[in-house]
């Protein structure tokens, strides 16, 4: 019934530019990039997403005892908090949503329902602030994603041998860890291919259906 | 993410725009809900925001997300006005991957696959 009324609608195409996803079959799935503020997610949203970045407001209604130093927001019941969101079409009818995840624990409700069908996570860190992360790390654990670290290499930011950004994340060995300039397109992408790979590495064949 | 003001505010407060309710009528609705046009001429019985909802949706389909983001809307009250409309037969939603096979190694190699195919 409802097919029969649908009919091609001629404005589709060029016109509209990439706004739209590119057909009603296409699968949708979503990564999470994940990491304290200013530390660069929306800049590697931009990078890879076909759109501009997208956001929607979130309404926070439980405040933090520690609110965000950049959020300028004190004393406030309520908290609006923009989620930045980014997609890139991928060969084989895959829609790949990039959601920019806050990593305060004071987000954790806003969290749940953002994490929820993600599969997995990229969790950005700075060199001059790897400990703003390890709360990140933290989040992402309890909402049973896997994750790789990419190190956002800003120009100024000090050089740290892989070895040692390992040592000072605590990360597990088999944890990706990738340098990124999250500005370039190309790395950004190899940052998600090891998170990806890494993900289908620990995915095994559980289904025992044929 | 970044922290914002109280810039640009809707007119309509988002809690009259579904009629005072905060509960979709369904609760399968998910950001990455797929939404289509089921190509319906729109008429006037259908309220403001789920007019806009139609209208940005006849050229083509978008996630429940991208819905939002475009409408200035937030997540909460989006899923509200398009539970409805699928109710009322006006628009199409389809469940992005069932939670059971979002590790399911077949989509992971996919996105892999795509994902390699952007370096090439």
């Amino acid at each position: 019934m409802d097919s029969a009324l649908s009919s091609p609608s001629p404005g589709t195409g060029a016109s509209t530019g990439n706004m739209y996803l590119s057909g009603e079959n296409q699968t949708l799935v979503k990564l999470l990039i994940a990491g304290p503020f200013g530390v660069g997610k929306t800049t590697l949203i931009r990078a890879l997403s076909e759109t501009p970045p997208l956001h929607t407001e979130e309404v926070m209604t439980q405040t933090g005892a520690s609110v965000d130093d950049l959020a300028g927001v004190r004393e406030k019941t309520t908290t609006t908090v923009a989620i930045d969101f980014g997609r890139l079409t991928l060969p084989g009818d895959l829609a790949l949503y990039l959601f920019g995840t806050p990593g305060q624990k004071r987000f954790r409700p806003l969290w749940q329902d953002i994490a929820r069908g993600a599969l997995g996570a990229l969790v950005l860190a700075d060199t001059r602030r790897l400990a703003d992360s390890f709360e990140v790390m933290d989040i992402v654990e309890e909402a049973g994603l896997r994750y790789a670290v990419a190190v956002n290499t800003f120009p100024d930011a000090p050089e740290y041998d892989a070895e040692k950004l390992r040592e000072a994340l605590d990360l597990h060995p088999e944890t990706p860890l990738v340098l990124c300039d999250a500005r370039d397109r190309e790395q950004s992408v190899d940052a998600l291919i090891a998170l990806v790979g890494h993900v289908l590495a620990h995915t095994h064949e559980e289904n025992p259906n044929p | 993410m970044t922290p914002r003001q109280s810039s640009g505010r809707r007119l309509v407060p988002a809690y009259l725009a579904t009629g005072g309710r905060a509960q979709p009528s369904r609760n399968t609705l998910d950001r990455l809900t797929l939404l289509h046009s089921v190509g319906m001429p729109i008429t006037s019985e259908v309220r403001p925001e789920e007019h806009r909802i139609l209208e940005l949706l006849q050229p083509g389909a978008l996630s429940l997300a991208e819905v939002a983001a475009h409408l200035h809307l937030p997540v909460s009250v989006v899923k509200v006005l398009v539970a409805d409309l699928v109710d009322a037969g006006r628009l199409h939603a389809r469940a992005p991957i069932p939670e059971a096979e979002q590790f399911d190694r077949h989509i992971l190699e996919r996105v892999l696959d795509g994902l390699r195919s952007l370096k090439s």
